[in-house]
């Protein structure tokens, strides 16, 4: 079942009159339950591709549809409604709420949903056990480690139930440990909940753990192997 | 959830935040001290324009406020009197013979204005007889006079002195009367204690050679100064042929004082408010500046700008509310122990009872205010938040999620 259609997706920047192509005509399709990761040398446009993805930036032509829905149509409080429920994103530098514990980052985002108190605590302990961390649901990010941030970063995106989960970069500032637990925990949500990723990175280590693997270069779509 | 992080913001830079609340603490404080020190001066000039100076009401003949002559006096005052002192919501009467003169001393004159008064009567009205400093309030065998501590340094006399009044009988041909000192007031206001002396009546009916029933003004204390407009009309009714005069018509420039105290103070507040709302707004705009990436983040994973304004705004208001409460509960526990204690203002003595105020001033505490000034900063709060609300709700994620700040 396809989660997301990308079709002849174009971003320009314009630079001192100058029209940069950061996507050049990109068409995929992304099916529920993938583990994609996207590669390229930088500048090669993998932000700029989940950011479109994502709604957090408009294409210059082309169109993205997300489970029926043509993104590029909705605007302003729609467009950011759309994304509390059905995407769920990691960033590079995990971006928790410094004031909130590790359990309010998670619930933070249940309430923005409008979900019960109760139904709240409820999931923000059961994905802080999925990520192993349920002994840290009272600390504030600054007592966490990168690796245990960037775990408490996935929980706040499977937090609200999204279609997929888009992760820029998320082990960039990660040791190897880390990385390796961080993504054995996306692995197995993967598998267990059928949860749909997609990665930008350049790590080794991501990519052996991806079912797919597309190679972006100059905006466009060099390959995009299933393995 | 909202409410928390809103609240834990504003500490996430302590020093700043604090430097923030205590300003505007501090610009609170001095705006409710302030009106309630005013308030407390104005209260007490009020008080003592009525109490000391001219009562709550006067009746005169219609013409005698327009042209001060002795011809136009009241006939048959005391049963007037005995009417009014009758009266619900009336407290007491005096009635007084009015005559300017010229008193003389052996050194030197002045022009003043005589009140001629039953001691008795004038005691139940006014509080001229408290505030004898020597010397005691018309008694004495002889003709006594009292006169204000003012006019005894500017005639260079002191108790038992002797004093000629020269003013005009009823019939126009010039009379002088020889008085003695018995005793030396001192009010608030020093020009008034420089200006007005008081004698018998009795010992005025006979030098002028007045009707003993006459009088040229009828002072009527009432129960409470709420009761002015109705006890006025109802006097009005009653004497339709005479001029009935409440005190705020009689003396316009204390109404008036009374009147505008509290525009003076919602000016004074608003420039205060004002000079604080410009550290608010930059106190906040750095807030929203140094978190451009997390408010990026805020927006990416789904707060929308209504939540998003709604949180700068509270973070905003809750800063100045912080503020604003601390200056309050300061001005409000001071404002209590001064209005015990009393702000002793003999320094500039001199001035301020040239002026008709009292030197010792005690602030008025004024829960309707308290609230009024805690709503301004509410809305100073809310004016502050706007500018930095809409800087975060204009960022667009994926630019400001790259942002370094």
């Amino acid at each position: 079942m396809k989660v997301i259609e990308v079709k002849k997706l174009v971003k320009e920047y314009t630079d001192a009159e100058l029209i940069v192509k950061a996507i050049n005509g990109v068409d995929l399709t992304f099916d529920e339950g993938e583990f994609t990761v996207i590669v390229g040398p930088s500048g090669s446009g993998k932000t700029t591709l989940l950011n479109l993805m994502g709604g957090l930036d408009a294409p210059t032509a082309g169109e993205v549809i997300i489970n029926d829905t043509r993104i590029n149509d909705l605007k302003g409080n729609r467009l950011i409604d759309f994304r509390l429920h059905n995407i769920g994103f990691v960033f590079q530098a995990y971006n928790l709420i410094p004031v909130l514990t590790a359990g309010e980052n998670i619930e933070f985002i249940m309430e923005l949903q409008g979900r019960s108190r109760d139904e709240r605590r409820r999931r923000s302990t059961e994905l802080l056990n999925a990520v192993g961390l349920s002994d840290r649901i009272n600390s504030r990010p600054s007592k966490l480690s990168g690796g245990q941030q960037q775990r408490v970063a996935v929980a706040r995106a499977l937090a609200s139930r999204p279609r997929f989960i888009l992760a820029d970069e998320p082990t960039a500032n990660l040791d190897s440990v880390s990385t390796e637990n961080l993504l054995d925990i996306m692995e197995k949500l993967n598998q267990e909940e059928k949860m749909t990723f997609i990665f930008s990175t350049h790590d080794a280590r991501v990519v052996k753990k991806a079912h797919r693997v597309i190679t972006l270069e100059d905006g466009m779509v060099l390959s995009d192997v299933r393995i | 959830m909202i409410w928390a992080v809103a609240w834990r913001n504003i500490w996430r830079n302590k020093g700043r935040s604090n430097v923030i609340i205590a300003a505007i603490a501090i610009g609170i404080f001095a705006g409710v001290f302030i009106w309630a020190f005013y308030n407390g001066m104005v209260a007490q000039r009020v008080q003592s324009a009525i109490i000391t100076e001219s009562s709550h009401l006067q009746i005169h003949h219609p013409e005698y406020l327009v042209n001060p002559d002795q011809k136009f006096f009241l006939e048959r005052s005391d049963s007037m009197a005995t009417t009014l002192d009758s009266l619900p919501g009336v407290k007491a009467v005096s009635r007084r013979i009015l005559v300017n003169a010229m008193i003389s001393s052996a050194e030197t004159g002045s022009g003043i204005k005589v009140f001629a008064i039953d001691p008795v009567e004038e005691r139940r009205v006014t509080n001229i007889g408290d505030k004898i400093s020597e010397g005691t309030y018309l008694e004495g065998r002889k003709t006594p006079i009292v006169i204000g501590e003012k006019l005894a340094e500017k005639l260079s006399v002191g108790l038992r002195s002797r004093l000629v009044l020269t003013l005009q009988m009823m019939d126009g041909t010039l009379t002088s009367g020889l008085f003695r000192v018995s005793g030396i007031y001192r009010t608030s206001n020093t020009m008034y204690d420089e200006a007005n002396v008081f004698v018998r009546r009795s010992d005025l009916v006979s030098l002028i050679n007045i009707d003993s029933n006459a009088c040229h003004e009828i002072a009527v204390l009432l129960d409470n100064n709420e009761l002015l407009n109705q006890a006025s009309g109802h006097i009005k009714e009653m004497f339709p042929g005479k001029d009935v005069k409440t005190w705020r018509e009689l003396m316009p420039e204390v109404s008036l004082i009374e009147k505008n105290m509290d525009v003076y103070m919602y000016f004074f507040m608003i420039i205060v408010l004002a000079a604080l709302i410009f550290g608010i707004i930059n106190t906040m705009l750095m807030a929203v500046l140094e978190r451009v990436k997390e408010l990026g983040m805020l927006m990416a994973v789904g707060m929308n700008k209504m939540r998003v304004f709604r949180m700068i705004v509270l973070e905003t208001v809750m800063l100045s509310i912080t503020g604003g409460v601390i200056g309050i509960i300061i001005a409000n526990v001071l404002v209590l122990v001064f209005n015990k204690r009393g702000i002793d203002l003999s320094l500039f003595a001199e001035g301020i009872e040239k002026m008709g105020y009292e030197s010792i001033v005690y602030p008025v505490p004024d829960l309707g205010m308290t609230f009024t000034v805690a709503f301004m900063v509410l809305l100073t709060g809310i004016a502050a938040a706007i500018y930095p609300a809409l800087r975060a709700v204009r960022l667009k994620p994926a630019e400001a999620l790259h942002m370094d700040n």
